[in-house]
Parts: structure tokens; C-alpha cells; sequence
């Protein structure tokens, strides 16, 4: 890989943790409510994976954790900002919140709060792609925990049965809220769950973003080939609490963050470009002024400033606004 | 013009849909090979071909959440539960999902796609097939739900199901599939928003749909002959539902019945009475009725089932005593 595209790299990382961190400012502020998963600790897997997928032409969806699947499929990151905000002009009106962006331009279907949900609807997206001949594929990203949910079973069946163009990329943060996996998964290689569906898959560092493209360039190629779907499973952590209101300290130990902590992807990246002399300290700061700069003066002020959806269009998206009357009505012969 | 069984309505709405539109497809369990437990695809999947006719497995959730997925993506699926009973397990996809989706993502995604099932009581099928569960999806913000109740209207309003652009719950009936209907051979479309006056009359407003619309059909007949003027409406659509024809109604005939196969509690029938007391309070001459079903899990013997659910006579009987005659 060239040098421009590893700074683009360990730069588009970077921003991803700051957007995260400014908006954990934002959620201490009250200017963001409801729920807020932080991706802090795991950008390498979807900046890497989605390096190696098509932008806008692929489609993407995960679970409720979907800031930086969102922003590194092509939602663009003022709009991700505004909808964590409330605003009309966010990705999803206003109507979803951090859990759920939407950005159909980006091809970005989705984030869902329902935990294994999107599994289905991704080899939903997968069978479009295949009935229409196209060269898409679907990319779903979901975590350790959703592995125990019907739909991964069901899904699989039926995607491995069909050979739909998906791509499952399990994200293994070895928890699911505070439940270690070994105190709730049978299996805990998310990787050989897959075997009793013929469904080949593979288990690689989460933490090291060019391990993540090599074996994600693997699983997309064959994927788009049409030899159907392909199981990808990453080891990784979530530095931060699930959830703005966990601690953590009731499940896991300092000394395992601190591990962890160590094998930080950005940290990872930024030592192995430094040492291959990519970039020095001085590069990383002066790139590190340019994302400060980026967020406050086009994410942020963006949000604040974008106006909040109207109430008097509360009742709007609930189905088609404009429908055809032909299928809708109203109905000619009723009431004299 | 010929006479058709409702499962042949609903067979050459889905093959008309699939001719039109490229981009219709056909999923559920048996729905290929077989023809469809009620025969609603025979023949399709042979006619068709199997990515058009898709024979699923025994995974209701996710095969609903595929068709949801795929309608995200441009495709408008038609997918089939063979027994609504089965559709508990698909709640996830279908209101979690399907139902949100458009306004979860601000109006920048929808989901066109119909869930058609029957949902009813037949045969003695006992508890776990004779569930009736129209009013748990009237109840869900961003659904549609029809019920028709006769060929004429099943065909025509699974075609506009097929081409609406919002997920359509289709609820049919296993005591339907039998029915005959003339319908005009030319191809046409009916509606799904509105409720229609099926009967006039000036003595009392009799309120169903689907197999109850039926029931109330053969009440408003016998009624008749005891000089009785029964007006009929079907509500058609139980979400949107048409609050407007039901209170036209009763502001004429001041007196008011919703006859449901489901149980009461929370069902169908309150909310309708709702809407009348809300509506046209004042124009009522008698308190509202509903007829209904015993609040119990349907049991199997012969005498009990038919103890369990609403007949035509119950109907009538109902209407009678409303009006003071019984
Ligand atoms: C169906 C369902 N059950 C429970 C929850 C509550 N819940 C939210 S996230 C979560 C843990 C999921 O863990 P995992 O899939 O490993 O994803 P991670 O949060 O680690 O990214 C749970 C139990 C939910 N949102 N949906
Ligand atoms: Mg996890």
C-alpha cells in the first residue's frame, strides 16, 4: 500500500475517534439524548473492511454501535452529527438517532437496536443484489452477542442455501453489555459457528487495520464472485463502557483494558507508520489540528446549528405521504 | 365474467402482479413446489421459475426479514405465513423492522412489501392454529392491514398491496378459501383505505370485516324478514381505518354492533366502539354491541369451538336484542 493512502488511513481513524469523543462531550452537554455506543477501540474493523469494499455501491448495515460504519460508507459526518443531535438535517430527519442512521445515498441501510435483527435484512439486500444480476454485495456488521439470536442461525441457513452475495463481519468485543462471552456463548471462535452451514469463514486481529484489509480483500472477492457468503471474524475491544452509563468495572479488570489499551488500532497504526518513517510525531499532530478544526467548524457547528424537526410534521414518514391513489383510494362507492 | 374461489382471486393476483413487475417476487414455506398450502401459487413457481417462486424454510423471522432487506433494495416481495399463528415468531422483522424503517431512517428508505397470511379459526384446528391476531397489527404505527372479504376484494386489493408502497398486512381467512365470487375478467384494482357500505339500511349499523362481514351479511338477511333494516359496513382496512363512513352511518341508524371473531379484550371491536363514542356519542339511541369471541384459547371439540366463536345467529340475536325485540 502507498504512503498517501496509509496517512488516509490512520487519518480517517483518527477523525472517527474524535467525532466519537467530541460527541461524548455533546452527550455530557444534553445536547444529545437516548442512547449513545461508542465504536472507540474497534475503528480498525470498519474503516478496514469498508476500504476494501465499493462506497455507495455496496450495501452496509449493522447494528446500533453504526457512527463510523455510517461515516466510512459515505454518510457524511455532519449529518451523522446532526442526526445524534435531533436535527432535521441529520442522516435520518431527526426520526432515528444514534442508533439509527440511515443513508441510502451511501448505501448505508441502516442501524438497528434490535440485537441480530439486521442479520436477515442484510441477506434481504443480498437477494435484491443477486436477483438484479448486479455486481453488489452486502456487508453486515454485528457483534459477538448477536451470534446467539434465531436470525444468525435461520439467516445462515438460508444465505449459504441461496448463495447471496453477503459478507458477515462479526465484530467479537468478547462482551455483549457485561456478559463476558464465555459466560454466555457455547463456542466462543465465532468463526467455526458458521461450519454447520457450509459457510467458509476465517478469525484475525481486529486491532492492526492492514490485517483487517488483507483478510476483508479475501472475503470480498469471494463474496462478489458468486460463491456466495462468507463468515469474517475479528478479535477487538470497546475501550469505552457499552453505553454511556457503564463503567465496566463491574465485568472487567483494569489490567485487561490496559492490555487492550496497548493494542489500541490507531496506536497500532500510527507506531507502524512512524517506524516504516510514513510519517513523524510532528505529521500526526499537524493531522490531528486539521481533524480539531474539521469537527468543530463543520461537524459541530453544523449540528448546533441546524434547525430541529417541526412538530407539525411529527405524524410525516409514518407511511408514503404521497400515495397513489389507484392503490390507496379513496373508495368511489361508498356512503351516499 | 366468471365465478372464482377466493384462493383463485388471490392465485391470479399474484400471477397478474408477477407478470407486471420484474421486481415481484413470492417467498414462504411450500409456497413453490407445492402451490401453497391454500393453493394461492399454483402453478407460479412453474410458470415463474424458482428465484421467483421462493420455497423457504421453516424460519418465519428471518424469511420476513429477507423479504424486508430485499424490499429496502427495490424489490416488492409478497411473502406468505402459513397460519398467522405463525407470524408471533416474525414480530421482530415485520413491527420492529418493516414498520419503522421508513420513519426511522427520516423517509429516505421504505419497505414495500406484503405479508399475506390466513388468520383464523377453522376445522377444529385448536388453540395454537386458530389465533386471530388483526388487532395485535392494527395497533402498530407505520403497517397497513386489510381484510377482504370476498374474491372480488381479495384480488383487487393484493394487487394494490403488490404496488403500495408501505408493508401491507393481508389477512385472509381458511374458512374463505371456499368462497365464490364473480369477478370481472378484466384486470382491475381495488383500494386499500376505506370502509364500504355493503348493505344499506336505516335500523341499525352492522360493523365487520373479512369472515365477520360475512356473518353480518346473513344477520342483516334474516333480520329482514322480521322487518328489521340492517345497514352492513366492512371495514376493509382495519389500519388507516375510515372513521368517517362509520360515523355517517350511525348518525342515521343510531344504533351500532361490531361483530369479531377475535376475543374482545383489547380487540377490533373496542376500538371501533371507541371511535363511534368518540365520533357521534350523541347520536346513539341504544349502547354499543360487539359479538365476539369467548376469551379463552380455542379448544378443539366440535361443540366447544362453535361455543368459542361468533356466528350469523349470534349476530342476529345481538341485533335483536338492541333493539329490543329479543
Ligand atoms: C433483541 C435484543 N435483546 C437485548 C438487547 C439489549 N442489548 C443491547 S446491546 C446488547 C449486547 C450486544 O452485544 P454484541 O452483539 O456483542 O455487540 P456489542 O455491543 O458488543 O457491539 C444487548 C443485550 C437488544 N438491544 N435487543
Ligand atoms: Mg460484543
Amino acid at each position: 500500500m502507498n504512503a498517501a493512502d496509509q496517512k488516509r488511513l490512520l487519518r480517517e481513524m483518527t477523525f472517527f475517534r474524535r467525532f466519537e469523543e467530541r460527541a461524548f462531550e455533546a452527550y455530557m452537554e444534553h445536547k444529545i439524548g437516548g442512547f449513545l455506543h461508542l465504536y472507540i477501540g474497534q475503528e480498525a474493523v470498519a474503516t478496514g473492511v469498508l476500504e476494501m469494499a465499493r462506497r455507495g455501491h455496496d450495501y452496509v448495515i449493522t447494528g446500533y454501535r453504526d457512527h463510523v460504519h455510517a461515516m466510512k460508507a459515505g454518510a457524511p459526518p455532519r449529518e451523522v452529527m446532526a442526526e445524534l443531535y435531533g436535527k432535521e438535517t441529520g442522516s435520518s430527519r431527526g426520526r432515528g438517532g444514534s442508533m439509527h442512521i440511515f443513508d441510502p445515498n451511501a448505501k448505508f441501510m441502516g442501524g438497528y437496536a434490535l440485537v441480530g435483527e439486521p442479520f436477515p435484512l442484510a441477506a434481504g439486500l443480498a437477494l435484491a443484489c443477486k436477483y438484479k444480476k448486479t455486481d453488489q454485495i452486502a456487508i453486515c456488521f454485528l457483534g459477538d452477542g448477536a451470534n446467539n439470536q434465531g436470525t444468525f442461525h435461520e439467516t445462515m441457513n438460508m444465505a449459504s442455501l441461496w448463495k447471496l452475495p453477503v459478507l458477515f463481519v462479526c465484530e467479537n468485543n468478547l462482551y455483549a453489555i457485561g456478559t463476558r462471552i464465555d459466560r454466555s456463548t457455547a463456542v466462543t471462535d465465532q468463526y467455526k459457528r458458521v461450519c454447520g452451514y457450509n459457510i467458509p469463514s476465517s478469525q484475525h486481529d481486529g486491532q492492526d487495520i492492514e490485517i483487517v484489509m488483507d483478510s476483508a480483500k479475501k472475503a470480498v472477492d469471494h463474496v462478489r464472485s458468486g460463491k456466495g457468503p462468507y463468515f469474517i471474524e475479528y478479535l477487538t475491544y470497546r475501550l469505552r463502557g457499552h453505553s454511556m452509563s457503564d463503567k465496566t468495572a463491574a465485568y472487567r479488570t483494569k489490567e485487561e483494558e490496559q492490555q487492550w489499551q496497548r493494542r489500541d488500532p490507531l496506536k497500532v497504526y500510527a507506531d507502524k507508520l512512524k517506524k516504516a518513517k510514513v510519517l513523524t510525531d510532528d505529521d500526526i499532530k499537524e493531522m490531528e489540528r486539521e481533524i480539531h478544526e474539521e469537527i468543530e467548524n463543520e461537524v459541530i457547528k453544523f449540528a448546533e446549528n441546524s434547525p430541529a424537526p417541526r412538530v407539525e410534521e411529527l405524524n410525516k414518514y409514518v407511511l408514503d405521504d404521497n400515495p397513489d391513489p389507484r392503490w390507496i383510494g379513496p373508495l368511489q362507492n361508498t356512503y351516499q | 365474467m366468471a365465478e372464482m374461489y377466493y384462493w383463485e382471486a388471490i392465485r391470479r393476483a399474484h400471477d397478474e402482479e408477477l407478470a407486471n413487475d420484474i421486481n415481484v417476487i413470492v417467498m414462504g414455506e411450500d409456497v413453490g413446489v407445492v402451490g401453497g398450502t391454500y393453493k394461492a401459487t399454483l402453478g407460479l413457481y412453474q410458470k415463474y421459475g424458482e428465484n421467483r417462486v421462493i420455497d423457504t424454510p421453516i424460519s418465519e423471522n428471518s424469511f420476513c426479514g429477507i423479504g424486508i432487506g430485499a424490499s429496502m433494495a427495490g424489490l416488492r416481495p409478497i411473502v406468505e405465513i402459513m397460519s398467522i399463528n405463525f407470524a408471533l415468531l416474525a414480530l421482530d422483522t415485520l413491527i420492529n423492522a418493516a414498520a419503522k424503517i421508513r420513519y426511522m431512517s427520516g423517509g429516505r428508505v421504505s419497505c414495500p412489501m406484503v405479508m399475506r397470511t390466513p388468520g383464523g379459526t377453522a376445522h377444529q384446528l385448536a388453540a395454537q392454529h386458530s389465533a386471530r391476531l388483526a388487532r395485535l397489527f392494527m395497533s402498530t404505527s407505520g403497517l397497513r392491514v386489510v381484510t377482504p372479504r370476498s374474491p372480488l376484494d381479495a384480488y383487487g386489493m393484493l394487487k394494490s398491496a403488490v404496488r403500495c408502497n408501505d408493508p401491507v398486512i393481508f389477512i385472509e381467512h381458511e374458512r374463505m378459501y371456499n368462497m365464490r365470487e364473480e369477478v370481472p375478467d378484466k384486470e382491475f384494482f381495488r383500494p386499500l383505505e376505506g370502509a364500504e357500505v355493503v348493505r344499506r339500511g336505516t335500523d341499525i349499523t352492522l360493523i365487520g370485516y373479512n369472515l365477520s362481514l360475512q356473518l353480518c351479511l346473513e344477520a342483516a338477511k334474516r333480520l329482514e324478514k322480521d322487518g328489521v333494516s340492517a345497514e352492513v359496513i366492512d371495514l376493509r382496512s382495519l389500519k388507516p381505518l375510515d372513521r368517517e363512513t362509520i360515523r355517517r352511518s350511525v348518525e342515521k341508524t343510531h344504533r351500532v354492533l361490531v361483530a369479531e371473531e377475535d376475543e374482545a379484550s383489547v380487540g377490533v371491536g373496542s376500538e371501533i366502539i371507541t371511535t363511534v363514542i368518540e365520533e357521534c356519542f350523541f347520536a346513539l339511541d341504544a349502547q354499543p354491541m360487539r359479538i365476539h369471541a369467548a376469551d379463552v384459547p380455542v379448544p378443539y371439540a366440535e361443540n366447544l369451538e362453535k361455543a368459542a366463536i361468533p356466528d350469523a345467529d349470534d349476530v342476529y340475536r345481538g341485533a335483536l336484542s338492541m333493539l329490543g325485540r329479543a
